[in-house]
């Protein structure tokens, strides 16, 4: 077989053993974990940040889009070749640079896996806080593009609460550093625009990210309710009582039996649902609180408030939660799991919402989601090889979604916007807002050759049409 | 829709493959993956690969081939996925097609059919085989041609492969087979005793021990003579015709009569033995039944242990030691405590917990054989991370592992660390026992 000149620049510029291009490769990059089927021209797994400005200028001579990829653990499409191109692969690029205990600082390449930075400086006492739960393969680069959350957003925010500075390689191969180790750096915060640009203004090639000290105490709480109402109601009545926990998760009766099937971490099976609530910090703050919120839930009519006696307890209820998208695979071959914010004060009202939509299309839906930050997860279950229920999927979502708008909040809150919702900014933006974004946009990647068709409405195709390519087979 | 390239014989269900919704959780917990951090290496882009292969997008081709060889059949994606994929199952069902629709190169072919039908299978070669590397090994021509790096000469990976070779340990347990070892004390249950094959040769002494042990827990252990092979090896390279011959010898065996346990110290056994009915599904499945009567008797000697009131009469073994966690163990029997708790039960034996002890190590059958490269990077990282843990003494509980761990510390700048099967622990507990 012939090698393509792309590949041999980009050999030129790497190695040959940093280049993917045969079909029989490129095929196993056609997916992330949204899914979509086009296959790049190439992949490329750069080891320097020198190698990722080279291969980005090759790409440029050949007018050849460039879609930067993580994991492929991404749940919208980022790390997907929507147009074909060049994939650039940082798996590769996963050292941890530098850990700097006394100042709190880590510096990282991009590929390094985000528990495994945790995993490095445990024995010290610390961790990096935000915890996706996809966190035990998705990688920090992925984290950064994404501005991911976790259960524990409600306490210690997002991943740009704990980036601090940037190295970035910018589509005509100019390698800019933005922010700081320390705090505070003057002049506009690039770093804050670059986190969560869904790799559409640069290549994040090295982060320094805060580290914070692991708490005196944690306490892990299960609230147990036979009704879903009684739990929503639960949630704005906890921080009504000014506890702000670590984390406030709720699960509803579907998921709990996919959850316990999957981890056996000793969720009740005959629940309608439950909250997984984390109290951090000294000792005596959290038994008092621990105590005020099972007095709170007990108010809420729920049916039992259980408390995680051991850490190996604790592990197993976290677990069950994390692999909670996964799970899902036990109960439907194929779902669409959607990404919506809304005031957790709403909470009940949109759950309700929910629960009509499902009767509406016939179509199962299981929720499990940040409560405490009214980010929803509501999973819509179908069979990709039914064409009426992809349909029915899609129109599913877009309803949530509408509602998740029109009670005042949003259409993502961690996901990323990618390919799935680029369609439904126009929800939430102005047009003159769009219009800002795409003048900042072109200061960084004027030829729009940077993760084309990602975060930015293009107008090209109906949402829905492109959604419905991703999720059928 | 293109023709399939797998044929309709034990070809999995697409309900099996559709389990897998591409979420990506299992990669960093792939050995492979994590070394080569691409896709055709990992457990999503494997399973991918497959249901190319299933639906006729992906020929069953050299490349196909190559990235299911380079699996381990560890299955620590099986304990990161929380969609419940069957891994093993998958990749075993691909090695199966392979096997049947894929000509390997000569040597190859030769070679795995020499080893894996023509010896592994028959106790009296394997003794003979056994007797001349003993000698070998004993008239000290092993080690001069290791010192010698001749072999070094003719080929690095010869070399290194070399220095694998179990030591050969006489008397071979072999001679024990159909004997019954009496119960210390009073007879508390009456228990089957599974002895491998290549382990009647090289951890005879290791099987002496479990014998010891279980007899020290009340246990009488009869050791059926007519059992042999458990056909794990040939079950991952796909011959699972051949491995049906062999679980048909074993259920004989050991279904003559209803004991309280089977019981193996070897996870790679353990694991298949357990996994006889899936061998039964489609093919013979007249079979099944039995399969599964005898499966559910099998257990992991730590396991049994763990699940009886065990003999705490331990006299002190003061050592600092890891675990590193057998992946048939943890991963394809999902016992992780078992072990921990019986070492925990040791006066004096400080454990200290491993980092990332459910990676694997790289031995994997004979994996660390026919892909030596990829086996020595996974070793290398398995060695940093004991290094961390300045523990004297490395335990695991399964033959292979053991292999694969000595080499490792005999090439390491600390080589008079120890390297022990659980068993073996508990073994010189009882012993030291006042």
């Amino acid at each position: 077989m012939q090698v393509p000149p792309l590949v041999q620049e980009l050999i030129q510029a790497t190695n040959e053993e940093a280049v993917l291009w045969r079909p029989e490769d490129l095929m196993l990059y056609e997916y992330d974990a949204l899914s979509s089927r086009r296959p790049p021209e190439a992949v490329v797994f750069p080891a320097t940040t020198q190698q990722v400005a080279a291969v980005v200028k090759v790409a440029a001579r050949h007018h050849c889009p460039v879609i930067p990829r993580g994991a492929g653990t991404g749940l919208s499409g980022g790390a997907v070749a929507l147009e074909g191109g060049v994939v650039v692969s940082l798996a590769r690029m996963n050292q941890i640079l530098e850990i700097d205990l006394e100042n709190q600082r880590a510096r990282v390449q991009p590929g390094v896996v985000n528990q495994d930075l945790s995993l490095a400086v445990a024995d010290a006492g610390y961790y990096y806080a935000p915890d996706p739960s996809s966190q035990k393969a998705c990688t920090l680069g992925g984290n950064v593009a994404e501005n991911s959350g976790g259960p524990h957003t409600l306490a210690y925010g997002v991943t740009t609460n704990h980036v601090l500075g940037l190295e970035v390689v910018l589509p005509d191969g100019c390698v800019i550093r933005t922010g700081a180790r320390y705090w505070d750096r003057p002049g506009y915060d690039l770093t804050g625009f670059i986190v969560g640009s869904e790799g559409t203004l640069g290549i994040v090639t090295e982060i320094v990210v805060r580290l914070m000290r692991l708490p005196e105490a944690v306490k892990t709480l299960l609230a147990i309710y036979d009704s879903v109402a009684d739990a929503t109601a639960t949630v704005a009545a906890i921080t009504a009582h000014g506890i702000t926990p670590a984390a406030l998760e709720m699960m509803d009766g579907l998921m709990l039996r996919a959850i316990e099937a999957a981890t056996h971490a000793g969720y009740p099976l005959d629940a309608a649902a439950v909250l997984l609530i984390e109290l951090e910090g000294l000792r005596e703050a959290v038994e008092e609180e621990a105590d005020s919120i099972t007095a709170v839930c007990g108010a809420h009519r729920a049916r039992q408030v259980r408390v995680a006696r051991r850490a190996e307890e604790r592990e197993l209820l976290w677990r069950g939660r994390k692999n909670a998208f996964g799970a899902i695979g036990r109960l439907t071959p194929s779902f669409y799991v959607q990404d919506g914010v809304i005031p957790r004060t709403r909470l009940p009202q949109m759950l309700d919402y929910i629960a009509g939509v499902e009767r509406r299309y016939g179509l199962r839906i299981g929720n499990v989601f940040h409560a405490g930050d009214g980010n929803l997860h509501p999973l819509i279950m179908f069979d990709s090889r039914d064409a009426q229920q992809v349909r029915h999927a899609v129109k599913a979502a877009e309803e949530i979604m509408g509602k998740c708008v029109e009670l005042g909040g949003s259409i993502t809150g961690e996901h990323g916007v990618g390919i799935e919702k680029n369609e439904l900014m126009p929800l939430i933006f102005s047009e003159e807002d769009l219009a800002v974004m795409r003048k900042l946009k072109q200061v960084f990647n004027p030829q729009n050759l940077l993760n084309p068709g990602k975060v930015l409405p293009s107008g090209k195709m109906c949402g829905e049409v492109r959604v419905q390519v991703s999720l059928g087979s | 829709m293109t023709q399939s390239n797998y044929s309709p014989r034990e070809k999995p269900r697409w309900e099996t493959y559709s389990k897998c919704i591409h979420c990506g959780l299992c990669l960093n917990a792939c050995p492979t993956y994590r070394e080569l951090r691409q896709e055709m290496d990992s457990p999503r882009g494997r399973i991918y690969q497959m249901i190319q292969v299933d639906r006729g997008a992906l020929a069953l081709g050299p490349s196909f081939v190559r990235h299911i060889d380079l699996c381990l059949d560890c299955r620590a994606c099986e304990t990161a996925c929380p969609s419940g994929v069957e891994y093993g199952r998958l990749v075993e069902l691909a090695r199966s097609q392979i096997a049947r629709h894929y000509r390997r190169p000569l040597r190859s072919r030769l070679l795995r059919r020499l080893f894996l039908a023509g010896l592994l299978p028959h106790r009296r070669r394997l003794e003979c085989v056994g007797m001349i590397l003993r000698a070998w090994q004993q008239s000290g021509l092993e080690q001069l041609v290791l010192q010698s790096h001749l072999l070094e000469a003719l080929s690095p990976r010869l070399a290194r492969i070399a220095r694998l070779a179990p030591r050969l340990e006489k008397p071979f347990f072999t001679r024990q087979l159909g004997h019954v070892v009496p119960a210390r004390g009073s007879r508390r249950y009456r228990v089957a005793f599974f002895a491998g094959c290549i382990a009647n040769l090289a951890f005879a002494r290791l099987n002496e021990a479990t014998l010891r042990v279980l007899a020290e827990n009340g246990c009488e252990v009869v050791i059926p003579k007519e059992q042999g092979c458990c056909g794990a090896l040939q079950v991952h390279a796909g011959l699972r015709d051949l491995a049906r011959r062999l679980a048909r010898r074993n259920l004989e065996a050991f279904l003559a009569e209803d004991w309280d346990a089977v019981i193996t110290n070897a996870a790679g056994c353990g694991s298949v033995l357990k996994e006889y009915p899936l061998l039964f599904e489609e093919e013979q499945p007249e079979l099944h039944p039995q399969a599964l009567r005898f499966s559910s008797r099998v257990k992991d000697v730590t396991e049994y242990l763990a699940g009886i009131d065990f003999n705490r009469a331990l006299g002190p073994v003061p050592a600092r030691a890891t675990y590193q966690d057998p992946c048939h163990l943890a991963h394809a029997q999902r016992i992780r405590s078992a072990p921990r708790q019986l070492l925990r039960a040791v006066p004096g034996l400080e454990l200290v917990e491993l980092k990332e002890a459910e990676v694997c190590c790289g031995s994997a059958g004979i994996y660390n054989v026919v892909e030596n490269e990829m086996a020595e990077r996974l070793l290398a990282a398995k060695m940093r991370r004991i290094d961390e843990t300045q523990a004297d003494l490395i335990l695991t509980a399964n033959p292979g592992c053991l292999l694969q761990l000595r080499a490792g510390v005999a090439g390491s700048k600390n080589p008079a660390r120890r390297v022990m099967h659980v068993v073996e622990v508990l073994d010189k507990a009882y012993q030291t026992s006042p």
